[in-house]
């Protein structure tokens, strides 16, 4: 190959230091088979399946867009750097997936839930369309989404209950 | 009896929503697919394609690909250490073109680099002297046109003749049908990793459909006895039918035996779409006779399917589209000719329906066409004909198994229509974010289909799974090689084992090929009643063993076979199948009459089911089949410009997305047990595939008044009509 070289990045809390790369290697590439993060997938490295969905800084990106050397200095959130509240191994979205089915064959699971994650952080409470608008970039060829759907809504049906328990205080 | 929710079961076993093994896995990123796995000392193989669809190739230069630092080997024809053929049905395909290429996408070299990037340049360095051919592009054509392969282009004709084929109704009508080149567009792209061995051997990991039918045909390729090449199955993103051919297998593993060190492939999203099987466009001929008032006297058919130039299985894919035909209704008299011929288009294979799709289409297009013709009622003339258990489908095979088609008819056809919004959002009309439709412009359709075609192989193939089961301190281990595809065979191999011994924990061992037999293909809606069956039954064999008071680690092996099926006679006669599955479709569309754009507005759904084994993971199995019958009805296409595929990337080929999804309801799972089977159960996957493209179209023409004999249904054909 061409010239490589070695940088930083900061992935899931962690500084990593990729070496011997190409530069053009994208940042999916690099999580994937540089740093042993395979979380994140590829099903068309174009920008096209939200698969390799992962959040850079506060934005939800395509790791197959971005170049991995354009990511020093910022932070990347992968599948893998996901953690649950209360101790917790999944999160609630996670949980969720698992409750409404929305798992089937999984590859475009680790997108879906970076991207669910994105949205309710933006919007906690989506109505339908908006639910729809903000996963259409990711594909799923096996559920048809209505399992997918069911589980984003029961993420804002579960944090609905818990704020309102909050602020009901303790009994 | 007709469910629509659950019902009360034990937490875990038959008939709850028991959770996925795999799903804490593959929710956190850490389930293993093909793609995911490494090795030490790993290099990166990838396959040089040709661009031609008909090529003679003059000379194949491999000098400057080699002289690309970092480049580890290349083969050719020449390289093949086995038989250089391969095929589901007939070893017809090279492994590696060496006089002919036959269509665009067919592996010509294959490599091994240190770097994915390095194999792809080093693949475009090779120089490969192509004398291009005329492209034999028309199936029609291709019946009578020289032969473009040794073993020429009819790869299967079949007539079906049933009661008097000369019989006349007085009513009669006629039209021509087409069905476009649909791709299965799994997520997971394919890959694998082959590891060379020391017996000179090879070890695959692989996503596959059929393990042990990849390791014989990998085998005669590599000219090694079965023994020698150990296949596990690696994490599978979604399969439809196109994982049921060898794709790379053969490719890695003579990589690997070529160059010692393990090598891994993984397809881009354009070598998927040109490196795998896809559903068979078809051309339909139909003709149908009734009486005035309504009843079926014949139905004529003759079909044309493209199956591309290798064989697959476009035999049995006839096979299906003939049996199936008619529809389920009674048909005293048919006349059904099929074709299925090579021509120098992309091969055409298995995809989810399996003949039975095409068929749909055309027959559900013509009871409506029917319908207009006699001033009836659709859904009445379908409740006028509907099948039942005990009537013949026109092979003369009577349907003995349970078929509650009326049932699914009428509960599918009772679901209240979904309101229209005087005020529609503008994402929720026809082209949502293009703000293009004028709401005085949208009109709105409703349509209805039914479909059915056979559980399992039919015609003969001795069609079986093989499963152990071993229980040792209270904890259960199955082993079976039927491939989990996402479809959730692990969570009802583990329900069932449950049900049987009454244990908690049962583990799932891994599919592969070395300790246990063949499990068959996970496709033709067969794994639920063929491994399923065999996990019961294994289990059953151990609970006995238990119940006569044996302690200690107990083990039993059980090898499953359906009942045997015979293939059709001269005139398409014969008991062919094993059992049938049928559902009903009911779409409602709304359409941009002057952009031609459609939005799915919602399906609603009746299925037959046998018994509903685990609720969740059969809704899951409803409302992914409907979405690829929705692409097939208003999006999805391989478009091909003389033999050449113009759109082989997500950005071109379009799936549903989340928006172009619409709302499923599921009216009823009728729960009839079906004898012979295990707990009663139908496989689902099917059937939600089958006739909810053809009730789209129906929609769309009823919101158009358009005649709409093709799918997909692009916007020109009805904005340019
Ligand atoms: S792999 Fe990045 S969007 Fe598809
Ligand atoms: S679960 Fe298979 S692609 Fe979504």
């Amino acid at each position: 190959m061409t010239e490589t070289v070695t940088y930083e990045l900061m992935v899931n809390g962690e500084r990593r230091v990729v070496e011997g790369s190409w530069l053009g290697e994208s940042l999916l590439f690099a999580l994937r088979e540089r740093l042993g993060l395979p979380g994140s997938k590829n099903a068309c490295e174009q920008g096209e399946c939200g698969s390799c969905s992962v959040r850079l800084d506060d934005r939800l990106v395509c790791a197959c867009l971005v170049l991995a050397a354009d990511a020093q200095g910022r932070s990347v959130t992968t599948v893998e750097g996901l953690t649950g509240a209360d101790g917790d191994a999944l999160t609630d979205v996670q949980r969720a997936f698992l409750d409404e089915g929305g798992v089937q064959c999984g590859f475009c699971t680790p997108g879906l839930v970076m991207s669910v994650h994105d949205l309710l952080d933006r919007n906690p409470t989506p109505d339908d369309l908006e639910l729809r608008e903000a996963i259409s970039g990711n594909l799923c060829r096996c559920t048809g989404y209505g399992r997918i759907l069911a589980a984003a809504r029961t993420v804002v049906a579960r944090r609905g209950e818990a704020s309102l328990h909050e602020s009901e205080g303790p009994a | 009896m007709t469910v629509t929710g659950e019902r009360t079961a034990t937490a875990g076993r038959l008939g709850h929503s028991a959770a996925r093994p795999d799903g804490v896995p593959k929710v956190s990123g850490q389930f293993a697919f093909s793609s995911d796995l490494s090795a030490d000392g790993m290099v990166w193989g990838h396959v040089l394609r040709s661009p031609h669809p008909h090529a003679r190739i003059r000379s194949i230069d491999i000098g400057p690909a080699l002289a690309i630092p970092g480049v580890h080997t290349v083969l050719t024809a020449d390289d093949v250490l086995g038989d250089n053929s391969f095929g589901l049905e007939h070893a017809d395909q090279p492994v590696l073109a060496h006089d002919v290429v036959r269509f665009t996408g067919e592996a010509v070299a294959a490599l091994a680099a240190d770097h994915p990037d390095t194999a792809r340049r080093a693949a475009q360095a090779i120089v490969v002297d192509y004398e291009p051919l005329e492209p034999l592009i028309d199936a029609e054509e291709a019946i009578t046109a020289p032969p473009i392969h040794p073993a020429g282009n009819i790869f299967r004709q079949l007539v079906i003749r049933q009661g008097d084929t000369s019989a006349e109704g007085e009513v009669v009508v006629e039209a021509t049908y087409e069905v476009g080149m649909q791709d299965q567009a799994f997520m997971g792209p394919e890959s694998g990793l082959a590891i060379p061995d020391d017996d000179g051997g090879v070890d695959l990991h692989m996503s596959t459909q059929w393990l042990h039918v990849d390791r014989d045909q990998v085998a005669a390729c590599l000219g090694l006895p079965t023994e020698k090449v150990r296949l596990t199955l690696a994490g599978v993103g979604g399969a439809f039918g196109a994982r049921e051919d060898v794709s790379m297998q053969v490719h890695i593993c003579l990589l690997a035996l070529h160059t010692r060190r393990p090598v891994k492939m993984v397809f881009t999203r354009e070598e998927s779409f040109l490196g795998h099987v896809h559903r068979h466009p078809a051309r339909m001929h139909y003709r149908h006779h009734a009486t005035r008032d309504g009843r079926l006297v014949k139905v004529e058919a003759r079909i044309v399917l493209d199956g591309g130039a290798y064989a697959s299985t476009s035999g049995p894919v006839l096979v299906n589209a003939c049996c199936f035909a008619a529809g389920p209704y009674v048909v005293p008299n048919a006349l059904i000719e099929g074709w299925a011929v090579r021509t120098n288009n992309p091969p055409c294979g298995a995809m989810r329906g399996f003949g039975a799709v095409q068929a749909c289409f055309a027959h559900e297009s013509q009871m409506d066409l029917l319908a207009a013709e006699l001033g009836m009622d659709p859904v009445e003339l379908r409740l006028r004909n509907v099948m039942k258990s005990g009537d013949r489908i026109p092979t003369g095979q009577v349907v003995s198994g349970a078929a509650p088609v009326e049932e699914l008819i009428r509960t599918c056809a009772a679901v209240p229509l979904p309101p229209l919004d005087p005020s529609p959002a503008v994402m929720s009309m026809p082209g949502g974010s293009g703000r293009t439709a004028d709401p005085a412009r949208v009109r709105r359709g409703v349509g209805f289909a039914v479909g059915f075609k056979n559980l399992m192989y039919s015609a003969g193939f001795d069609d079986y799974s093989t499963a152990r089961v071993r229980l040792e301190d209270g904890v259960a281990t199955v082993t079976c090689a039927a491939a989990e595809v996402g479809q959730g065979f692990v969570t009802l191999a583990q329900q069932i084992v449950r049900e049987v011994l009454a244990v908690d924990e049962v583990v799932v061992a891994p599919a592969e090929t070395v300790t246990i037999g063949s499990a068959g293909s996970t496709s033709a809606s067969r794994q639920t009643w063929m491994s399923g069956g065999a996990v019961e039954r294994a289990a059953l064999a151990v609970r006995a063993r238990v119940d006569a008071g044996e302690a200690g680690p107990i083990e039993e092996t059980y090898e499953h076979h359906h009942p045997p099926t015979f293939p059709l006679d001269e005139n398409g006669q014969g008991v062919a199948h094993v059992s049938y599955v049928f559902a009903a479709h009911r779409a409602v569309v709304d359409v941009d009459l002057d952009l031609g754009l459609v939005r799915v507005v919602e399906i609603a759904t009746s299925q037959d089911v046998g018994r509903v084994l685990n609720p969740l993971q059969v809704t899951g199995q409803i409302e992914g089949g409907i979405a690829q019958g929705v692409g097939l009805a208003v999006m999805e296409e391989i478009v091909l410009d003389r033999g050449l595929v113009r759109n082989a990337s997500f950005t071109d080929y379009l799936i549903p997305t989340a928006l172009d999804m619409p709302d499923v309801t599921i009216a009823a799972l009728v729960e009839e047990p079906e004898p012979g089977a295990p707990f009663g159960a139908k496989g689902v996957g099917e059937p939600p595939t089958i006739s909810s493209s053809a009730a789209v179209a129906a929609a769309v023409r009823d919101a158009t008044g358009l005649a709409l004999p093709r799918i997909p249904i692009r916007p020109q054909d009805i904005a340019l009509a």
